[in-house]
């Protein structure tokens, strides 16, 4: 209970910085507020207003979204066999399906299933709550401020992915892989069409990632 | 990018990652147990996260650029060796680079 808490509010520190990118980006208070709630999924929806924001083509930035959202499920294969539902609750269980609904539950494996699903359903509603009303208020911040790189905004979305990526990278390995992704999509920045370098980076990942290691 | 864009990147992206998601909770574990599968996916938002923060930090359109962004991420990457937590990261790294921006 006290990890879900806290968990929902850090999250919605995020939920500012996306609200706010999302309007640096081009898009509405309103179509900011609609990613929260429909998308949610908190780096996919990064990496969409992102790569508008670069000036990337509308593909670019469903493909670069939905590549980050791989992974949400790998997190739906472990969850399901916990959360064990069917139809609508099923759809429910599925757009909660994020890191930290999964990650609370994990945590939880030595208090047996019940408290798994417990900490998944609190997590994934805790931070839809705080994700979508931070979302709302980063947005209409950044709405009423004007120019974004008047107010260092356009600086604060990069430096939100930096923030994003950082507590991912836990071993030598994963900063080398991540040293040559930023290297990778700067050499190729200049040949490609905007947006396209990040999904590019893809490739990165798939060299490193081919042999075992 | 015009306003019939914005909305197809939402709805897509909205409809792409909760089908994603669905598909998790439908699918036996067994049909996506290859190794070198798993080690990629595990990679990509590492590739994608950080490709996005030359992207939005360094390029303008197609070309590296310079600017008052740098300093921003300069002060983020600082915060985050200091162990800031994620707010005072990104607040602090608007702030510099505001600065630069009317400095200049």
């Amino acid at each position: 209970m006290r990890d879900a808490l806290s968990v929902s509010l850090t999250v919605g520190f995020y939920g500012v910085a996306f609200g706010a990118a999302s309007v640096a980006a081009g898009f509405s208070v309103l179509q900011s507020c609609l990613f929260s709630l429909l998308t949610f999924t908190g780096a996919s929806q990064f990496a969409a207003v992102g790569v508008v924001a670069s000036g990337g083509a509308g593909i670019s930035a469903i493909a670069a979204a939905a590549m980050l959202g791989t992974r949400n499920a790998l997190y739906g294969i472990q969850m399901a066999p916990i959360v064990k539902v069917k139809g609508l609750k099923r759809v429910a269980a599925a757009q909660i399906t994020i890191d930290e609904s999964t990650g609370v539950a994990l945590a939880q494996a030595s208090r047996g299933t019940k408290a798994m699903r417990c900490g998944f359903w609190l997590t994934g509603t805790g931070v839809f709550v705080f994700w979508n009303v931070f979302t709302f208020l980063g947005a209409y911040g950044a709405k009423s401020l004007g120019n974004p790189a008047s107010w260092g905004l356009d600086a604060a979305v990069p430096a939100a992915f930096l923030g994003l990526v950082w507590p991912r990278l836990t071993t030598p390995f994963l900063r080398v892989v991540a040293a040559s992704a930023m290297a990778f999509a700067l050499v190729v920045t200049p040949w490609l069409p905007a947006g396209l370098p990040i999904i590019a980076s893809v490739l990165v990942a798939v060299a490193f990632g081919w042999r075992a290691r | 990018m015009s306003a019939t864009t914005l909305w197809v990147v939402l709805i897509g992206t909205s409809a792409l990652c909760f089908a994603i998601k669905y598909v998790g909770h439908s699918i036996p574990e067994r049909w996506i147990a290859n190794a070198r599968l798993q080690r990629i996916n595990a990679l990509i938002p590492i590739a994608l996260l950080s490709a996005l923060v030359v992207a939005e930090g360094l390029v303008t359109k197609t070309q590296i650029v310079l600017d008052h962004r740098l300093a921003g991420l300069a002060v983020a990457l600082a915060a985050l060796f200091a162990k800031a937590p994620f707010p005072v990261v990104v607040v602090a790294a608007a702030v510099s680079s505001a600065l630069v921006y009317h400095l200049h």
